[in-house]
């Protein structure tokens, strides 16, 4: 049994302490939208907010996580798509498949939360999710983007 | 990417209907008999809106829902054959959606939206002609209707944006009040329609922003791994590692009583699954099921003895299909200079990023799968040969794909597995989801092939001769035996034949013999997304780069001498070295390459700027590409085709191999089989090359030029060729 802050809800779910947050989160919450994309923390598809930090899920077991930790996905960023990340993902057509793009997306907003301003280091640095559609400059483009809506607001 | 499914939907009979899937062997003809005088399946969102044809549905507030028949993974095709339609329909595009019809609803109208298979990058040049024959056909009619209900000819009538006009009455109406009586009127001949002139496209030509971005950002599109339905119980899958073996037997009572575990299923007989309430208590279960492997004779098979079995074909006497002209062997043998070399490419796997999965469910009288399919009709056959029921008690619900790239195509080797394991649970759906360690072992790889060419230059540098072997993998013999006519398989060839219009070789040699023998593996392969004219773009384009040094020639006016008989791809390779500012100044240890070749009806180019730090380590700073597909639907997913097809190929270029160990795959994730990240992007220009009188394909062409433009800029600032891949196991300081 555990008690998760998802999304600014509390949620009991009953599993095995070493199952990773990414199964709990996807079969017991039932929130699809974190993806599995190989389970060793390399491709980044399951990427989700712990405590505002990019947190990759299927690398955390579910018994480390605490009440106390507030964990957001994709579903909770923003309640209509309104993130600048989002909004800037939108103009500028970035997702093919989509698959990885949950993962982009949070990766992008938390590394915004820190570096309002990124440059293509900072980018290149935080990144690190495999797209194999191969959107990569588009992503980019949008994480400038996104730091240009927020420097407005 | 080449599976068929029927023929064309013209020629089909009413009541019998016969597939041949390359999921059914690649030879096996299920015919079936559809119930006498089936009616034409209700229209999803009939309540809501009024079918005007098969391809247009109208509702009552104007807004327009176009059917898509073809297969969505990232590809735009979604939004080009919505344009497509729209173009024709004359309606209102900020109204547009679309929906996607399923392979039962195809079957059970006589295939009234044509071949759902989406491979060879055929999604938009295969179904250009009849989606915008549709979208004109629904047009008509619902003019006719106006028409009608005036009292006036049609030819009076005007339409634009959805609303129908009558000048001389000042009348105006739209679409959506007129669809239900223009839904009862006979449909003119698609045939006797004439389409718009390109010139005159208003929709479709232009860079509209794709239809299916909005749940995407949100979490909210339901791809097939995160289908949900209820009583489901989830299953991981082992297949025996090394291709060709058995399972020999598995001890059940080491899992019982594990969490949520309900059974273990042996699944034909090479495989077992764990099936439990959740996937992750299913996949614990048979990581902890102790399992034994007949493995057989494979498991002696390594990446070495492949090597050599491949290397004795690269002088084998006998060959599987050949092209030449004139005497390529003597020429070169008396040329004044004489350049040889040896290439060769590895294993790939697809690895999509969504995992291969599927979901069914069984009854006595239906079989249904949800499923992310490049092909729903191969999904239906493969659902009605697993289960034994007849075509017409089972349905596809297709989802849009998390990756295809060739692998979600003909086959369906997952629907079968998940079939196999549902029949144990009648009436219970079953999601079998492959670990990402399943999916690298179990992949149909991109074949492996070796390449000796060998060229003759004459006295003042002129290609006078030019001799190719390619010894390597049959994707025909893997999956599409036929394909093989007379032990010829020219598919290997591809991007080096002599007829123009798909993969036409762009060179002019006067003494040209090239050779494909086939040397076949126990590892199973198939089409990679621009399958064989990846290896061969390589070969041949970097072997160009070693001739027009030998020749002490510059790259590009060695290249454009071959060329002059094959305007189109002379002007794609210009449009590339011009953009790509080829000749010009670069920074210092910044070196430029150039390649083209064709593939999919379409010609592509490439220039790179690549440095090679003083360690070896490549930095590809720079790509300009060019393509010339002809008629371009939607030139922003053009780039973005073209972008991504950047990034496919240079994770080969870099780092992409499946070497093998004791019969069986030995990169099994993303940490030994390493792919692209953002860091590594380089900059990369499209240049969309205008040309109005072909359709070409996109998803695939531009990839075969990346590789080699990339070596060949290593290859000028080394001065050393490299001929295998990936880099990562070239030393190249």
């Amino acid at each position: 049994m555990a008690k998760l802050n998802i999304n600014a809800a509390i949620r009991d779910v009953e599993v095995e302490a070493d199952t990773p947050l990414l199964w709990v989160i996807r079969e017991q919450v039932g929130l699809t939208g974190t993806k599995y994309g190989c389970g060793v923390a390399q491709c980044g598809a399951c990427s989700v907010h712990l405590n505002d930090e990019v947190a990759r899920s299927c690398a955390i077991r579910v018994g480390d996580v605490k009440e106390i930790d507030r964990i957001v996905t994709i579903e909770g960023l923003s309640a209509t798509s309104s993130h600048p990340v989002q909004k800037a993902w939108a103009a500028l057509d970035v997702p093919q498949c989509g698959y990885c793009q949950s993962g982009q997306i949070m990766a992008a907003a938390a590394l915004l939360r820190k570096t309002p301003q990124p440059t293509d280091a900072d980018i290149d640095e935080v990144m690190t999710n495999i797209c194999r559609c191969g959107t990569y400059q588009r992503v980019r483009a949008a994480v400038h983007l996104a730091a240009r809506d927020i420097s407005r607001t | 990417m080449t599976q068929t499914i029927g023929g064309a939907a013209a020629r089909l009979s009413r009541r019998k209907f016969m597939v041949a899937s390359a999921a059914a062997g690649g030879g096996l003809a299920l015919s079936f008999h559809l119930p006498f005088g089936a009616d034409p399946v209700a229209a999803q969102g009939a309540a809501v809106g009024t079918e005007v044809n098969a391809w247009v549905v109208i509702k009552p507030d104007d807004s327009c829902v176009i059917r898509i028949a073809r297969s969505e993974m990232g590809q735009g095709t979604l939004t080009g054959l919505a344009q497509l339609v729209a173009e024709e329909l004359q309606c209102d595009w900020s109204k547009v959606t679309t929906e996607s019809i399923t392979a039962g609803q195809n079957l059970a109208r006589q295939r009234v939206w044509g071949d759902m298979s989406t491979g060879g990058s055929r999604g938009i040049r295969g179904s250009q002609d009849y989606v915008r024959r549709g979208g004109a056909v629904a047009r008509l009619m619902l003019m006719q209707a106006a028409a009608n209900e005036w009292g006036v000819p049609v030819g009076e009538l005007a339409v634009s944006d959805g609303v129908i006009t009558h000048a001389a009455s000042n009348r105006s109406t739209s679409y959506g009040k007129v669809a239900a009586a223009a839904a009862k009127l006979t449909a003119p001949d698609p045939k006797s329609i004439v389409l718009k002139d390109p010139k005159d496209w208003k929709i479709a030509g232009k860079p509209m922003k794709r239809l299916d971005t909005a749940d995407k950002l949100n979490g909210s599109k339901v791809y097939a791994i995160d289908v949900r339905l209820p009583g489901m119980l989830n299953a991981a899958i082992k297949d025996c590692p090394v291709f060709g073996g058995k399972l020999k037997s598995y001890d059940e009572s080491r899992i019982t009583g594990l969490p949520g575990v309900r059974r273990v299923v042996k699944v034909k007989d090479s495989a077992v699954a764990v099936v439990a309430d959740t996937w992750w208590r299913a996949k614990t279960a048979l990581d902890a099921l102790p399992i034994v492997w007949e493995e057989g004779e494979n498991a002696k098979v390594s990446s070495a003895t492949i090597a050599e079995h491949l290397k004795d074909g690269l002088t084998a006497s006998a060959t599987n299909g050949d092209r030449q002209n004139g005497d390529a062997p003597g020429t070169i043998a008396g040329a004044a200079k004489k350049v040889e070399a040896v290439y060769s490419t590895p294993f790939l796997a697809h690895a999509c990023m969504e995992v291969m999965n599927a979901t069914v469910r069984l009854s006595a009288d239906r079989a249904e799968v949800w499923v992310a399919s490049q092909n729903a009709e191969a999904s239906l056959a493969a659902l009605s040969e697993a289960s034994g029921l007849p075509l017409a008690k089972c349905e596809v619900y297709r989802h849009d794909l998390g990756g295809g790239f060739g692998r979600r195509g003909g086959l369906q080797d997952y629907v079968h597995q998940a079939v196999a394991i549902a029949k144990e649970f009648p009436g219970t759906p079953i999601k079998l989801i492959w670990s990402r360690e399943e999916d690298q072992a179990h992949d149909f790889y991109r074949p492996i092939s070796q390449c000796r060419l060998a060229g003759g230059l004459d006295a003042d540098g002129n290609l006078v001769g030019l001799q190719v072997r390619v010894s390597g993998q049959s994707i025909n013999a893997t999956l599409n035996p036929g394909g093989i006519v007379g032990g010829k398989d020219r598919r290997q060839l591809q991007g080096m034949w002599a007829e123009p219009g798909d993969a036409q070789f762009g060179y002019s040699v006067p003494n040209l013999l090239i050779e494909y023998a086939m040397r076949n593996t126990h590892v199973p392969v198939g089409p990679w997304r621009g399958v064989n004219t990846n290896q061969n773009g390589v070969y041949i384009e970097c072997f160009m780069d070693e001739l027009a040094r030998a020749a002490g020639k510059d790259p590009l006016a060695f290249r454009r001498a071959l060329m002059t008989k094959h305007p189109k791809h002379l002007a794609v390779l210009n449009a590339a070295a011009e953009k790509g500012d080829w000749g010009k100044p670069l920074p210092a240890g910044v070196h430029r390459g150039i390649a083209q070749f064709m593939g999919y009806g379409s010609y592509s180019a490439a220039v790179a700027e690549v440095s090679v730090s003083p360690q070896g380590k490549v930095k590809v700073h720079r790509m300009v590409l060019a393509l010339d597909c002809g008629h371009v639907v939607n030139p922003g997913q053009v780039a973005a085709q073209v972008e991504g097809s950047v990034a496919y190929g240079l994770s080969a270029t870099l780092y992409g191999e499946c070497p093998v160990k004791d019969g069986r795959m030995t990169s099994l994730n993303f940490d030994s089989y390493e792919l692209l990240r953002l860091a590594e992007m380089p900059k990369v220009e499209t240049v969309i090359v205008p040309s109005h009188d072909f359709w070409g394909g996109v998803g695939e062409p531009t990839i075969c030029v990346v590789a080699p433009a990339v070596l060949n800029a290593i290859y000028a600032a080394t001065g050393k060729p490299v001929r295998s891949l990936p880099l990562k196991n070239v030393r190249l300081v």
